[in-house]
């Protein structure tokens, strides 16, 4: 047991790694909103139900058919985010064109209409989800505990959040992504099929809500407002890290996790509004994000 | 008349008689929004000829291409490539069945390199060149290959913009004001590549400002105002139409 800075090391590497865990999810969930806003042009304020519906489908699937959590892992990121390409047909093709007014409201009003379905169905009380045996238990560092659950949640989404990062950034597909984003006509007028790329990616950034969701059923309680308490910071990381840049919504997620994480250690009072003022300070200096590119 | 202009003169002479219509554009009419932009446009091109439309600002040049590679927002009429109709289809659909389009912004994207921007059009067909033949053709790009995109001066990024389309296999090119804002060497370069493509059998639809650059490369003319076509006559009758040329062009 030793201090840092009149801290228990206990106190803070337990913090530290609560912010990295947090920031594992804040940068899964702002990856996907910066890729479906690249893409779409539409800011989707139902991501952070499609974030609950990847943990309530994981509950579900144990529940009612036996399946365990690395078959959620797999088949839940399909099931949401084929959901979400069913919503992207259905209505955000229809509004995506528009101001970024109208795919604001409507992914809002669909975040509310599932979230009051599922609250309607499971209640508010909130559903437990036991870790995997194999991750069960933890690893005694010497200066802190470590739950093999939480450390496998930072292995996992650091290497999902690179490898999305890869083919976004370097591979042939990742390039008609990238050309999309900047000028889905030409692309388009180059023999692409630009529509279903745009389905594609939406039911992909939805996958990875899913998934997030999936890898906190263990971690926070599975209940319908899990979404809704997670999305309005995340929606704070994306306006740090600047709307529609991959590796920035990466890293300021983690950030932003550990961050909050070690206010909590120094000054708790302002754990829960940390991040608030960073947005507003980085809104202040640059208001295209940390990583934003200058329209 | 030297040699040079009566061998021209023939061959001008035998591919309008010989050669059926590769691209046939009828009664085109094109829409932004609510402004009605194309009032009926009827022209044709035939296989390995190069068709230049003339005419000033505004007066639905640029909206011509865009309207046969299915880039604006309503059209009507028929465009038929090879007898095949068209104005139904997607653009998707349109490159696949063999037109390429190089806008005139570009359109290099600047997200990505040289060599991105070059492999990003897919090969929808076969007879498309390949990376050997497009570098023999534009030697400055294998040297930028890893550049971004947008780093290149605008004569590099209008060769990028041309190279990309010769990949894909289409054999009809769109060609929106490649001479726009270069200086004169770069300007005689992309003259002595087309001329190049037209030896390798591509059939190019140009738009053009630059008339005197124009002149040096087209087989045939057409001269639109007001999104209608006004006037037609080939390279050889350029001479005879020089005076009503400059009316039309306010030149």
């Amino acid at each position: 047991m030793f201090e840092i800075f009149g801290v228990p090391s206990q106190a803070l590497f337990g913090q530290l790694l609560i912010g990295l865990i947090n920031g594992s999810f804040y940068a899964l969930l702002s990856l996907g909103l910066a890729v479906i806003f690249g893409m779409l042009n539409v800011i989707n304020f139902t991501h952070g139900a499609q974030y609950m519906m990847g943990a309530f489908a994981a509950y579900l699937l144990l529940q009612y058919l036996g399946l365990n959590y690395w078959v959620a892992l797999v088949v839940v990121p399909l099931l949401v985010g084929a959901s979400g390409m069913l919503v992207e047909r259905l209505f955000l093709q229809y509004v995506r064109q528009l101001d970024h007014l109208y795919g604001l409201i409507l992914t809002f009003g669909l975040a509310l209409v599932i979230e009051g379905l599922f609250r309607n169905y499971f209640g508010s009380s909130g559903e437990p989800y036991q870790p995997p045996d194999l991750l069960q238990g933890g690893q005694n560092l010497g200066f802190m505990f470590l739950p093999n659950y939480r450390a496998w949640v930072i292995v996992f989404s650091l290497v999902v959040c690179f490898v999305t990062w890869f083919v976004i950034e370097r591979t042939r597909l990742g390039s008609y992504l990238r050309a999309a984003t900047e000028n889905p006509a030409l692309v388009r007028a180059f023999g692409i099929n630009v529509p279903r790329m745009v389905t594609l990616t939406y039911g992909f950034g939805v996958g990875l809500a899913a998934l997030a969701g999936v890898m906190a059923a263990p971690i926070y309680n599975v209940s319908p407002q899990m979404g809704s308490d997670v999305i309005i910071v995340v929606f704070a990381v994306v306006v740090i890290g600047g709307m529609g840049s991959i590796l920035g919504a990466i890293i300021t997620g983690f950030a932003l996790g550990i961050i909050e994480g070690l206010t909590k250690v120094f000054f708790p009072e302002a754990s829960s509004t940390v991040i608030f003022v960073i947005m507003a300070i980085v809104l202040l200096i640059r208001p295209t994000g940390l990583f934003g590119r200058t329209a | 008349m030297t040699e040079r202009t009566m061998a021209e003169r023939t061959m001008t002479e035998r591919t309008m008689v010989e050669m059926p219509a590769l691209l046939v554009v009828e009664a085109l009419q094109a829409w932004y929004g609510e402004s009605h932009i194309l009032h009926g446009v009827t022209f044709d091109v035939r296989a390995g000829e190069v068709v230049t439309l003339l005419g000033r600002n505004g007066a639905g040049k640029t909206t011509t291409l865009k309207s046969i590679m299915g880039m604006v927002e309503r059209r009507t009429g028929a465009v038929r490539l090879d007898g095949r109709e068209l104005i139904r289809l997607s653009s998707d659909a349109i490159a696949r069945a063999g037109i390429a389009i190089c806008p005139e912004e570009r359109g290099i994207f600047a997200s990505l390199n040289v060599q991105e921007n070059l492999l990003l059009p897919p090969q929808l067909r076969p007879g498309g060149l390949d990376l050997a033949q497009i570098f023999q053709l534009f030697p400055n790009l294998r040297e930028r290959f890893s550049s971004q995109g947008t780093k290149l001066s605008g004569g590099e990024q209008q060769m990028l913009a041309i190279a990309r389309i010769l990949r894909t296999g289409a054999r009809l090119l769109l060609l929106d004001e490649p001479t726009e804002g270069l200086a004169p060497v770069i300007i005689q370069q992309i003259g002595r590549t087309i001329g190049a493509l037209k030896a390798q059998g591509f059939t190019i639809l140009l738009v053009e400002q630059n008339f005197h650059f124009a002149a040096t490369i087209a087989d045939r003319y057409y001269v639109m105002e007001h999104g209608r076509i006004i006037d037609r006559f080939s390279n050889n009758e350029l001479e005879a139409n020089m005076s009503k040329l400059h009316e039309y062009l306010g030149v």
